[in-house]
């Protein structure tokens, strides 16, 4: 059952990926950004991990998505205005690098198999590493100083992006 | 019988049954909002269809079916198609959450009145809710319409605005009750003086303001200001479309409804009458204020509107936490 879920959630969270660069439409491209992000969330809760998938899909499908759309709608692109570059060199440019980070990609994960052994871990364990509980401890103990300077950092971001925008404060 | 067949069986029917009254009671829920209203202005509101009107419902539903459906021809076709089923699907959805009762013996068989008793059940409300804003997004957009746009534009600035205080008003019942669990949050308001209504007087109200927002209902109902924009973002919709926009604007009013019943006011406790009848009674209060508002409150101007969201209902919405918080610690 789960495996079967597994792989209709990986292949529409694929698909929509390479849907959101084949898209010539902006908004078209936003949405299905969203559906790969809600799918990941599926993903993630098929794991245990129910809070990062309820995280996931508040902050980036409900919160981030809705600006990039918003913005989008916003500037009302046309379809003539957003397409692919004409210029030759950036396609080359763009397979071989994309090529390059495939090998990586793939290397990395050949290397770190091999050098790792992953214990099975039972879907209890999952369950109890993935609720609210055990996240809410860990950040506020063992992880409390990253914690506290990430929570400035945004808030540094928040205080600059408002400097940026309004002239007059 | 198998015990993950049977878990799988009861589920189904525990979701269609709900699904069915939750129809049913939307469905009334127009008959009720038009009765009231004509009541309030002096009206006598729909009384030709069946006794007291009680059939209007079902004539309502048949006009719209018999409407023609009309796609605007520089609409882009799937989005267009695809958006009253975005706005409608997370309404539905929401409630699978949300206790309307407690354990009952059906057969020999334990049955809790709740599809779903998951420990984040809280924000899987709030990931759902945040979903719900889509359909009215694509809405605006597919319709390829000025009045369309700016209505689906202006519904999505609302919902982003409303959202903050909307989910922080929330966390001082979380730090009081400690679960995420809307069962365990129902639990511990066992007596009258223990609802969380006492206890978090100010986000009692900064939730509902912000649940008012976030069904788009007056007097906030900016995204379809007649007197601006035709209909705001369903301008172009028309037949069954148009339906499933005002099904869903009337699922969020219910759930809204109802987690402030589960949050604020116990849920389904109370005294001599069964959990069910509790459930619905206090959800119908909210209900009721929500026609009722609709019936004596102007609308907002849309700088008020904004102006109000971020100075004045984050503010309180942080201080209530920070009141929680400390007296919590006292």
């Amino acid at each position: 059952m789960g495996t079967i879920f597994f792989f209709v959630l990986a292949a529409v969270s694929v698909i929509s990926a390479i849907l959101i660069v084949a898209q010539k439409n902006a908004v078209a491209s936003a949405l299905y950004l969203i559906v790969t992000l809600c799918s990941q969330a599926m993903l993630y809760l098929l794991l245990g991990a129910s809070f990062l998938a309820v995280i996931q899909i508040i902050v980036y499908a409900g919160a981030i998505m809705v600006l990039f759309l918003f913005v989008i709608m916003l500037l009302n692109l046309r379809r003539d205005e957003f397409g692919p570059d004409k210029k030759k060199i950036q396609r080359v440019l763009a397979f071989a690098l994309g090529a390059v980070w495939l090998i990586q990609v793939v290397a990395v994960i050949k290397l770190g198999l091999s050098k790792m052994s992953l214990s099975p871990v039972t879907p209890e364990a999952a369950l109890e590493t993935g609720s609210v509980q055990t996240i809410g401890k860990s950040l506020f103990t063992e992880y409390l100083y990253p914690f506290e300077i990430t929570s400035i950092l945004l808030l540094v971001a928040i205080l600059g992006s408002i400097v940026l925008a309004k002239k007059k404060i | 019988m198998n015990p993950t067949f049977l878990f799988i069986l009861i589920t189904v029917i525990k979701v269609v049954v709900i699904v069915h009254i939750f129809m049913f009671i939307l469905s009334y829920l127009t008959w009720a909002e038009r009765k009231l209203l004509g009541h309030i202005q002096a009206r006598l509101g729909p009384k030709n269809v069946g006794p007291f009107g009680l059939l209007q419902p079902i004539a309502d539903g048949i006009k719209l079916l018999f409407k023609e459906d009309i796609i605007p021809a520089q609409a882009n076709k799937i989005l267009f198609v695809i958006a009253p089923v975005l706005s409608f699907i997370p309404a539905l959805i929401v409630f699978a959450v949300i206790p309307f009762g407690d354990k009952v013996t059906l057969f020999g068989q334990e049955i809790d009145l709740i599809i779903s008793d998951i420990n984040v059940g809280l924000l899987y409300i709030f990931a759902i809710t945040a979903l719900g804003v889509y359909g009215i997004a694509i809405a605006g957009w597919a319709s390829n319409s000025k009045y369309s746009l700016l209505g689906g534009l202006r519904s999505m600035a609302q919902m982003i605005s409303y959202e903050v205080s909307y989910t922080l008003s929330i966390v001082g019942i979380l730090m009081l009750a400690g679960s995420l669990s809307l069962v365990d949050i129902v639990k511990m308001q066992d007596s009258f003086w223990h609802m969380f209504i006492f206890k978090q007087p100010l986000a009692f109200l900064i939730y509902l303001i912000c649940g008012i927002a976030e069904t788009n209902r007056a007097p906030f109902d900016l995204p379809e200001a007649e007197t601006e924009l035709v209909a705001g973002f369903h301008t172009e919709y028309s037949s069954m479309k148009f339906g499933m926009f005002s099904i869903a604007e009337y699922a969020n009013v219910v759930n809204v409804s109802a987690i402030a019943t589960t949050l604020f006011l116990g849920g389904w406790q109370g005294p001599y009458l069964p959990p069910v009848v509790w459930f619905l009674l206090k959800m119908s209060a909210f209900l009721f204020l929500f026609i009722w508002l609709r019936a004596t409150l102007p609308r907002f101007r849309y700088d008020q509107l904004m102006k109000f969201g971020w100075q004045v209902l984050l503010p309180l919405a942080l201080l209530n936490i920070l009141i929680t918080a400390v007296i919590m610690i006292i």
